[in-house]
C-alpha cells in the first residue's frame, strides 16, 4: 500500500478565489461589530477599565503637576491622543488572537464573510467604545482639569478616534505574529514603547538626535502628538493639523489592509 | 442493519470526488493520492485511528486546507470555491464557538454571516430556534457557550453547522466525549437530516460502532485508503462479524502486503 505518487499532480485542486467575499457588505460589517460588543457586555470589569482607566489616569497626571499648568497642558493633550492607541491596540490584538485560537476565525471564513468584513466589524465596535471613551477623557480634561486648549475640543476628539482606529489596527496585524497571549502582551512595550519614547512626549522631537528624530518621523505616534498639539496651540485647523490627522488616517488604514492579509482562508 | 435510502433524484450523484488528493503539511504527506467519492444524500463515515489525516481530509474539503493537489471536486466545484462556503457545514473537533456569548447570540451571529439583511431577519430567527431545538439545547439557550459542559458546547458547535441548511455536512468527531444517550439521539437526527433534507454527511469518528451506522464507510490508515464501501460489503469481503474486525482485518493485510512489497524491492 505505499504507492503514494512520487511526484504528487501538480494540478492545484482549487483555485481560491477571494474577488467575491472581499468587498464590504454593510450587513455582516454590522453584525460582526453587535457580536463584539455584545461579547465585551458580558465582561462589564473589561468595559469600566476601558473607559473610566484614562480619565483616572489623566486625573492622576494633573495633581502631579499641579503647580505646572503649562507642562499639564503639553503632556495631557498628547496623553489624550496616546489612551485611545494603547488601549485599543491591547484589546484587539488580544480579541484578535483569541479569534484565531477558538477555531472561530477558520469557521468564519469558511463562511461567505469577507476579511474587510471581519477587520471592518471590529473597528467599528471598538471605534465605538474608543468615542465614548475619548470624549469622556477630552471632557473630563478640558471643563474640569483646566486643560487649557486654544482650537475645538472636537478636534481633539478627532483625533483620539484617529489614534483608536490606529491601535486597533495595529493590534490586529501584530496578534497574527503571536501564538500565545504572552506573545501577544508584549508586543504592546515592542511596538508601542518605540513610539511613546520617540513621539515628542518627553522632548521635542526636534531636540532629537537626528537618527532618532528621522526614526520618529516614520512612526505613525509622532503625528498623532503633533496633531494634538496643533490643536492646543491654534485656533484655526492648520495645514500641520490637517497633514498629521491624514497621516494618522491613512497609517490606520494601511495596516488594517495588511492585518487583512494576514488572515488566512487555508490552514498550512 | 440499517435501511438504506437510495440517493435523490437529480442529485448528479456524487457530492465529493476526489483523484489523486494529497496534502503536504510542512515536509509530511498527510494525505497521499487518495481517490474516492462521497454519494449525494447519504452518510459516509470516515474511520481510522488518530493521526491518520481525517480532519486534514475534511479541511480540504471544506476549503481550508493548503497545499492541497489532485482534483477534488465539492458539489460540483473545485474544494475552496467562494459559492460553496453557504453549502457546506462545517464543524471542527474542538468546539468553535464564542464561549463569552450565549447560545443564541451565537448562533444569531453565525446566521447573520450565512443569510445578512435586515430582510431575512424572521427567518433567521427560525433557523437559530430550529437549529438549537435540533442539538436539544433549548433549556440553555440563554446560558453563556463558556458555562456549558464539554459535550454541550460541542453540540452548540454541532447547531451552528446546522444553520441555513447546508447541502454537505463536514462533521469531524461530533459524537466525541457525549454520553450514549445523546450520542443515539444525534446519529438519530443525522439519518432525519439525510433523509428528509436529502443532505450529504460525511462523518468522521474513532468509534468504531457509530461505523455500522453509516451509508457508507472510508477507512483510513496513516494518510491512506483501506477501504471504500458499505458496511455489509465489508464484513462479507473480510468474513468478519463487525466493522471493526473488518478494519482490523485489513489493517493486518495492509501491513503484510507493505512488508512483502519492502521483502521483494
Amino acid at each position: 500500500m505505499t504507492t503514494a505518487p512520487v511526484t504528487p499532480t501538480p494540478t492545484p485542486a482549487s483555485t481560491p478565489t477571494s474577488t467575491s467575499t472581499s468587498a464590504l457588505n454593510a450587513s455582516r460589517t454590522t453584525a460582526t461589530a453587535i457580536r463584539v460588543l455584545a461579547q465585551l457586555r458580558h465582561d462589564p470589569r473589561t468595559i469600566a477599565m476601558l473607559i473610566v482607566l484614562p480619565s483616572l489616569l489623566l486625573l492622576l497626571l494633573r495633581y502631579v503637576f499641579d503647580g505646572s499648568a503649562r507642562t499639564f497642558d503639553g503632556i495631557g493633550a498628547s496623553l489624550l491622543g496616546i489612551f485611545p492607541l494603547i488601549t485599543m491596540f491591547l484589546v484587539t490584538s488580544i480579541a484578535t488572537l483569541r479569534e484565531r485560537t477558538s477555531g472561530t476565525l477558520e469557521r468564519l471564513l469558511a463562511m461567505p464573510l469577507g476579511k474587510g468584513d471581519l477587520i471592518a466589524g471590529y473597528a467599528l465596535a471598538f471605534g465605538t467604545l474608543a468615542i465614548v471613551q475619548s470624549a469622556l477623557a477630552t471632557g473630563l480634561a478640558v471643563w474640569l482639569l483646566g486643560l487649557d486648549v486654544t482650537g475645538s475640543p472636537w478636534l481633539l476628539l478627532l483625533v483620539a478616534l484617529l489614534d483608536a482606529l490606529l491601535g486597533t489596527a495595529l493590534g490586529l496585524f501584530v496578534s497574527a505574529f503571536a501564538s500565545s497571549e504572552f506573545q501577544a502582551v508584549q508586543f504592546m512595550p515592542a511596538v508601542i514603547f518605540p513610539q511613546l519614547l520617540l513621539c515628542g512626549l518627553f522632548t521635542p522631537r526636534s531636540n532629537m538626535h537626528p537618527v532618532l528624530e528621522a526614526i520618529s518621523n516614520v512612526l505613525p505616534m509622532s503625528y498623532a502628538v503633533d496633531g494634538m498639539n496643533e490643536v492646543l496651540t491654534h485656533t484655526d485647523i492648520t495645514a500641520t493639523f490637517v497633514r498629521d490627522t491624514l497621516i494618522v488616517a491613512t497609517c490606520a488604514l494601511l495596516v488594517l489592509t495588511l492585518g487583512a492579509a494576514t488572515l488566512r482562508r487555508r490552514t498550512q | 442493519m440499517m435501511n438504506y435510502s437510495e440517493p435523490p433524484p437529480g442529485g448528479a450523484g456524487q457530492a465529493v470526488q476526489a483523484q489523486a488528493l494529497t496534502v503536504v503539511r510542512g515536509t509530511r504527506e498527510v494525505l497521499r493520492g487518495l481517490d474516492f467519492t462521497v454519494p449525494r444524500g447519504q452518510i459516509t463515515g470516515l474511520l481510522g485511528p488518530s493521526g491518520c489525516g481525517k480532519s486534514t481530509l475534511m479541511r480540504a474539503i471544506v476549503g481550508t486546507q493548503a497545499k492541497v493537489t489532485g482534483t477534488l471536486d465539492v458539489l460540483g466545484h473545485p474544494a475552496g470555491h467562494a459559492t460553496l462556503r453557504t453549502r457546506i457545514g462545517y464543524v471542527t473537533q474542538a468546539p468553535s464557538v464564542y464561549d463569552d456569548l450565549t447560545v443564541r447570540q451565537n448562533l444569531a451571529y453565525f446566521a447573520a454571516i450565512l443569510d445578512p439583511g435586515r430582510a431575512a431577519a424572521e427567518r433567521r430567527h427560525e433557523n437559530v430556534t430550529r437549529a438549537i431545538a435540533d442539538v436539544d439545547l433549548t433549556t440553555r439557550a440563554d446560558a453563556l457557550a463558556g458555562n456549558l459542559s464539554g459535550g454541550q458546547r460541542s453540540r452548540v458547535s454541532l447547531a451552528v453547522a446546522l444553520l441555513g441548511t447546508p447541502e454537505l455536512l463536514v462533521l469531524d468527531e461530533p459524537t466525541v466525549g457525549l454520553d450514549p444517550v445523546l450520542r443515539r439521539d444525534l446519529w438519530a437526527l443525522f439519518h432525519t437530516i439525510a433523509a428528509t433534507r436529502g443532505a450529504t454527511l460525511l462523518i468522521s469518528s474513532h468509534v468504531m460502532d457509530e461505523a455500522e451506522r453509516c451509508h457508507r464507510l472510508l477507512l483510513m490508515r496513516d494518510g491512506e485508503l483501506l477501504a471504500d464501501d458499505t458496511p455489509d460489503a465489508l464484513r462479507t469481503r473480510t468474513a468478519t462479524e463487525t466493522v471493526e474486525a473488518a478494519f482490523l482485518h485489513l489493517v493486518d493485510e495492509a501491513k503484510k502486503s507493505t512488508t512483502k512489497k519492502e521483502q521483494t524491492q
